[in-house]
């Protein structure tokens, strides 16, 4: 009998741990909704929402503040998107065969490079640079978006090239066969095929640009107004909470909580587009006699 | 045997398609069949690998040539040196000449998407794109830059009709081609390939996924499409090639490793029931390793 009480106890622990994560991101959800609940019967959504940050006046509107991180998100991913399907698209078709391995590599290694590194090559590099070419400060929503198209690059480029490399060969095959070139094989066959994982892959990486902080608060000004061109100051949701977290309190910190609330549903609604577009992927191959 | 027609040297295969001239390309067989193509020494190496040795065979215009052989004897191989299909492997090398209507297709100058075009091809399995039948069988067609609705709406149908598909998809033609049964997606794998009006229709296996009414069906189709096309099928199947062709080439490995030859190649009626090579005799009825 002990061989089964061996197994009744690894899987009750295994049973225990999972609890305990579901639980965990529940007691999150329910404490950031909890904390938020102040700004929202005090100040009230309108306010919250509003497009003016003015604690000393009770103004708590966080628009500024989204529209830095959207805008900066879709900034990412324009910039980031074409050279990670271009990466990808090179990892997988161009690159000699030998040399793929040496690639992928090189873009696992690009995940790995942290946040703080990028940040303050954009604050010491970047900016300046923007700054001398672009004129106004600098900083902004460009260099935020060029940041956050570094950091997303790996991300949508590994992904996009497990896309592409699912792509069963015998369509290619097919295109080539039909007298297809590389380049036409890859835009009429490969890239529709390998779309909804395509599509996975930008909004992961938008998951991730969405909850980048550090990288962004050096070079994103910071101001909390609108910005009025690319490249003028401006905050986003996570670099705003960053910079009030230490001096807040009352409903200024309670709307603090609300940012994170609005972040923690994005990203969360990306998740659920993510398991939305890749469950709506075509039967791969799915050829039958 | 009046038509036997063997070459000097001992290792030559026996050719006994009775051709008026062997030296220039365009030969005739006795009802007046022009040579399509014409392998001369045809040499295959994957690397360093010899797959195919000294292939010698004319392939007959509006003939079926059916190319049989045991398993690992280069007839898929030798099939795709006839569109360059074996371009796509990596170290892969052809020596000899293999000239379509005259001209060499391994010569520099000779442009490979257009003889793709030539040369059709129809793969083991059913392979169509994840697509519409429509977008199937108009792929090829777009390919070559024809946009007009009308124009592709034609062809569509008539390579359909050709492929005897028409009756059973025309109210389907929007629906996803790999909801099709295995025999139907085949058929269209076909029409996709009649639809850019090629010379030669190369067939890899085109039934071994299929039962044998699809099969049955493919092969009606066959005989209707030799009067407008040269077909070549390289088949395991020795019946389907005993019913469908009118040429037979027998390929063989002396070993493993060894490249793969071709032993016999004549009138399908002959080979069938008086081969002249005693390993023909052997593999067709069965009596092989």
């Amino acid at each position: 009998m002990a061989p089964i009480g061996k197994e009744w106890l690894v899987r009750k622990a295994l049973l225990v741990m999972a609890l305990v994560m579901v639980f965990g991101l529940a007691l999150v959800i329910f404490f950031i909704a909890k904390e938020s609940l102040p700004a929202f019967t005090e100040a009230g959504p309108a306010n919250l929402f509003g497009s003016t940050w003015d604690p000393g006046s009770g103004r708590y509107g966080m628009l500024v503040f989204l529209t830095g991180t959207v805008t900066t998100t879709a900034g990412g991913l324009l910039l980031g998107t074409p050279l990670a399907l271009g990466l990808a698209l090179f990892l997988t078709q161009m690159a000699p065969r030998r040399s793929r391995p040496l690639f992928g590599r090189v873009v696992e290694l690009l995940a790995g490079v942290p946040s703080i590194v990028l940040g303050w090559l954009g604050f010491t590099i970047l900016v300046p640079w923007i700054r001398k070419v672009g004129g106004g400060s600098g900083s902004g929503i460009l260099a935020a978006s060029i940041i956050l198209a570094v950091m997303a690059l790996p991300t949508i480029a590994a992904i996009s090239r497990d896309a592409i490399e699912a792509v069963p060969d015998s369509y290619l095959q097919a295109a080539y066969s039909m007298g297809a070139t590389r380049w036409q094989t890859i835009r009429r066959v490969l890239l529709p095929a390998a779309r909804p994982g395509i599509l996975a892959a930008v909004i992961l990486g938008a998951g991730r640009a969405i909850g980048e902080t550090m990288a962004v608060a050096m070079v994103i000004g910071p101001a909390s107004v609108f910005p009025t061109s690319l490249t003028s100051p401006t905050h986003t949701l996570t670099t705003k909470i960053l910079v009030e977290m230490g001096e807040s309190t009352g409903v200024q910190r309670s709307s603090l909580f609300a940012m994170s609330l609005v972040l923690l549903l994005l990203a969360m609604a990306m998740v659920l587009l993510v398991r939305r577009v890749s469950g709506s992927r075509m039967p791969e191959g799915s050829v039958h006699a | 045997m009046s038509h036997v027609l063997a070459r000097e040297g001992e290792e030559r295969p026996l050719l006994r398609v009775g051709l008026r001239s062997q030296k220039s390309g365009t030969g005739v067989d006795e009802e007046g069949h022009g040579v399509k193509f014409r392998l001369q020494g045809l040499c295959l190496y994957y690397g360093k690998d010899k797959i195919l040795e000294d292939i010698d065979l004319d392939i007959l215009e509006h003939r079926i040539t059916a190319v049989i052989g045991p398993s690992g004897c280069g007839k898929s191989s030798f099939l795709r040196c006839l569109n360059r299909m074996n371009d796509l492997v990596e170290g892969c090398r052809v020596e000899g000449r293999a000239l379509l209507d005259g001209a060499d297709i391994y010569h520099r100058d000779y442009d490979v998407t257009s003889l793709r075009r030539k040369v059709g091809m129809v793969f083991q399995k059913p392979n169509p794109f994840p697509k519409t039948v429509y977008e199937n069988v108009a792929f090829g067609p777009r390919l070559y830059g024809i946009r007009d609705r009308d124009i592709l709406d034609g062809i569509v149908e008539m390579s359909l009709r050709r492929a005897a598909l028409w009756e059973e998809v025309r109210d389907k033609l929007r629906q996803p081609a790999l909801a099709l049964s295995g025999g139907q997606q085949q058929r269209l794998c076909i029409a996709r390939v009649l639809a850019v009006e090629p010379e030669v229709v190369l067939l890899d296996e085109p039934c071994s996924a299929l039962d044998p009414i699809a099969t049955q069906r493919i092969e009606d189709l066959l005989a209707e499409l030799k009067e407008s096309y040269t077909i070549v099928i390289v088949t395991h199947n020795m019946q389907q090639a005993a019913r469908v062709s009118d040429y037979t080439a027998f390929f063989m490995i002396k070993g493993q490793g060894d490249p793969g030859r071709l032993v016999e190649y004549g009138e399908t009626g002959m080979i069938f029931t008086n081969p002249a090579d005693e390993r023909t005799e052997r593999y067709i009825t069965g009596r092989f390793g």
